[in-house]
């Protein structure tokens, strides 16, 4: 029926491109560059810490991290008449108090996940799964005074305890009977600070292993125990392992909760039931206050390298989770 | 009718086989009672006591002597098995000790130093040691509303866009910004305000103020309100996306239309947990925010107060009942509103499950 000469009618074909319209375009460079936002924050973290300690660490070299003494001496006019700033007693007051926090808490955080995931009924899992989550939200100063008030004296009494019965191990002894503000204390609060961290991780990690595999595992007839070890850890052992690294960071990065029940004494102190130590968190809130200058640029430098420890240790955590799941967690 | 009647005959009684049967009860009551005396004789005799030492005491007794008695009954499979079952409820068992002790002391310190006055007044005319009467909280409560309010003015866009750009565009950079998001939740909260100190109040403002306080908060805000809003844009079906685009409509209307909307509620979960996340924080803002005690609204400049650093100062500054007093009321009222925004985010992220 149609008399349109075709030469008129058909339209000429639509020109098709895979360029993206200009609107899309500004789109995806604001987005990229809000995207890029987190790699030029923590850039920026690095630069200017580096750049205000850097002083310090030229003047000390090593020994920011392998001498025990922070002191500035000032004569009576008040010009600083020597200065040193050395970091070791701190960092084995940070990597001692987190290490007994990761040996408290991580087994009873991997535990709490396997009672929650494969023993807890329906109803009991979801309000312990609720409360655990709740605990990982309260604020460290919380903790912090609560450990502080609350915690410390019966903490205390399980360290002289320890003490008692196993003091010939050197690590528990102590060369005076101070008990109170001790690395093994800081280390108790850091536990309970970073079980909830640990607890609420693992269980994601258990969530995940294979059903079909557990229930291969039943069929065969196991025990829960010997499906736990055949299935469960094998699959999620990297999962945890990760967790508990996120968690050591956790517990080397805390300020409040650490200076309230940790002595801060520029000694080495390996001995972990003796009311010395600290760590390079809590000596910053110490000493910010009332530093000069050139104290204050060693305190950046410390902060320096806290930020590197717990950056590297973060990522390694996170490499070590997120080997496992696919949606990247 | 015969036939009915003999499959009657036949049906067997639905059993419970999963059922603990009344021996298996009285078993596991047994144990329960005998571990209960063993621990009676271990605080009677040892150097155990508290009410520490009585759970400790009965854990042990329980673990050992179900251990034993299962062994005796089933065998050592069983044995071991029934050992993990005791460790792991006995470890979920000191995990919820402190969590219970903290509600308890904060609630049962903390409710006593509640009056109203908290609300309406500051602590420019008081001290820590005043009676508790005299003076209150709303410098702390302002400037902790100021500040967290800014600091997720500062927070949102950036975090929303990261979430974005790991989700609807996928660049090249994605593992390496979803890796960097990561390392910065790990960031302490110290670094964030020595950072602030750093690059922005010695060189440039020279002094303390509400806006740094804002800033050092949003660095510590912006990995947590990135990585669930990342979460919940992953939730939202492909189907959706595809559809907008089908329709004809460019990438970014269809993200600003049909996307974004259809996540508000998780990204308004998103923003709860992260206020959560820095309501409480107490030491960047104890470096670079001042902590005045006059209540002040202007953030640009003056020292401002937050809850948190109230608390700290009638921990450190007092020494008496009264500010032991306002210290407890003080973590009282944080803990309550940390509960508020955690109860919050539940009910929002419950309900959408549902829908």
């Amino acid at each position: 029926m149609s008399t349109i000469a075709p030469e008129r009618g058909v339209p000429a074909p639509r020109v098709l491109v895979t360029k993206p319209r200009r609107s899309d375009q500004f789109f995806r460079v604001v987005v990229t560059l809000g995207g890029l936002t987190s790699l030029l924050i923590l850039g920026l973290i690095l630069i200017f810490l580096a750049y205000r300690g850097v002083e310090v660490i030229r003047m000390e070299g090593f020994a920011l991290i392998t001498s025990s003494d922070w002191s500035v001496v000032e004569d009576e006019s008040g010009n600083v008449v020597s200065q040193s700033y050395g970091l070791a007693a701190m960092l084995v007051g940070t990597i001692l108090s987190a290490s007994i926090a990761i040996a408290i808490g991580v087994p009873i955080a991997v535990l709490s996940a396997l009672f929650l995931e494969f023993y807890a009924g329906k109803k009991i899992r979801g309000f312990l799964v609720s409360l655990v989550d709740l605990m990982a939200a309260f604020p460290s100063i919380l903790f912090g005074l609560w450990g502080f008030l609350v915690m410390m004296p019966s903490a205390e009494y399980w360290a002289k305890l320890l003490n008692k019965y196993f003091g010939w191990i050197p690590i528990f002894d102590v060369p005076a009977p101070v008990f109170t503000r001790s690395p093994f204390i800081a280390g108790v609060v850091l536990a309970i600070m970073i079980i909830p961290i640990c607890t609420s991780i693992s269980r994601e990690v258990f969530s995940q292993t294979p059903l079909d595999r557990i229930q291969a595992a039943y069929a065969l007839g196991a025990t829960r125990l010997s499906m736990i070890r055949a299935v469960v850890i094998p699959f999620g052992r990297s999962g945890v392992v990760g967790g508990a690294m996120l968690g050591l960071g956790r517990a080397m990065g805390e300020t409040v909760a650490v200076y309230t029940v940790l002595n801060i004494v520029y000694q080495v102190n390996w001995q972990m039931l003796f009311g010395a130590g600290g760590n390079i968190a809590s000596l910053i809130l110490l000493k910010i206050g009332e530093a000069d200058r050139e104290e204050t640029n060693a305190l950046m430098a410390a902060g320096l390298v806290l930020f590197v420890l717990t950056l590297v240790i973060n990522s390694l955590a996170n490499l070590l989770v997120g080997r496992l799941g696919k949606t990247g967690r | 009718m015969t036939t009915v009647e003999m499959r009657q005959v036949e049906t067997a009684k639905p059993g419970r086989p999963w059922r603990a049967t009344p021996r298996e009860r009285a078993f596991a009551i047994g144990n329960f009672i005998a571990a209960f005396l063993l621990a009676f004789v271990l605080v009677k005799f040892t150097g155990l006591n508290g009410k520490l030492g009585w759970v400790f005491g009965f854990f042990f007794s329980y673990i050992s002597i179900s251990f034993v008695a299962e062994y005796v009954r089933s065998g050592k499979p069983a044995a071991q098995d029934s050992l993990l079952t005791s460790v792991s409820r006995f470890a979920v068992f000191i995990a919820i000790i402190p969590i219970a002790s903290i509600l308890g002391t904060v609630i049962s310190k903390g409710w006593r130093g509640l009056h109203w006055g908290l609300f309406t007044q500051d602590m420019s005319q008081a001290t820590v040691n005043d009676p508790i009467t005299n003076g209150g909280m709303l410098a702390a409560i302002v400037g902790t509303f100021i500040m967290v309010g800014l600091a997720l003015v500062f927070t949102l866009p950036i975090s929303i866009l990261t979430a974005l750009y790991l989700t609807e565009i996928r660049g090249k950079f994605s593992g390496a910004i979803r890796f960097l998001v990561q390392a910065m939740s790990g960031v302490p909260s110290i670094v964030a305000g020595l950072f602030i100190l750093s690059s922005i109040v010695y060189p440039v403002t020279q002094q303390y103020s509400g806006l740094m306080g804002a800033l050092a908060l949003s660095i510590l805000m912006i990995p947590t309100v990135a990585r669930t809003a990342e979460e919940v844009l992953l939730l939202i079906p492909n189907e959706l996306r595809e559809a907008g685009l089908a329709l004809g409509a460019t990438q970014w209307r269809t993200v600003a239309m049909v996307v974004v909307p259809a996540v508000k509620s998780g990204l308004v979960t998103a923003i709860i947990l992260g206020v959560a996340r820095v309501i409480g924080e107490t030491a960047p803002l104890l470096l670079v925010s001042g902590g005045g005690d006059a209540t002040n609204f202007n953030p640009v400049s003056g020292p401002m107060g937050s809850i948190p650093y109230y608390v700290w100062k009638s921990f450190l500054l007092g020494g008496t009942e009264e500010s032991s007093q306002r210290t407890w009321a003080g973590l009282l009222v944080l803990l309550i509103w940390v509960m508020l925004l955690f109860a919050i985010a539940r009910y929002i992220s419950s309900r959408t499950k549902k829908g």
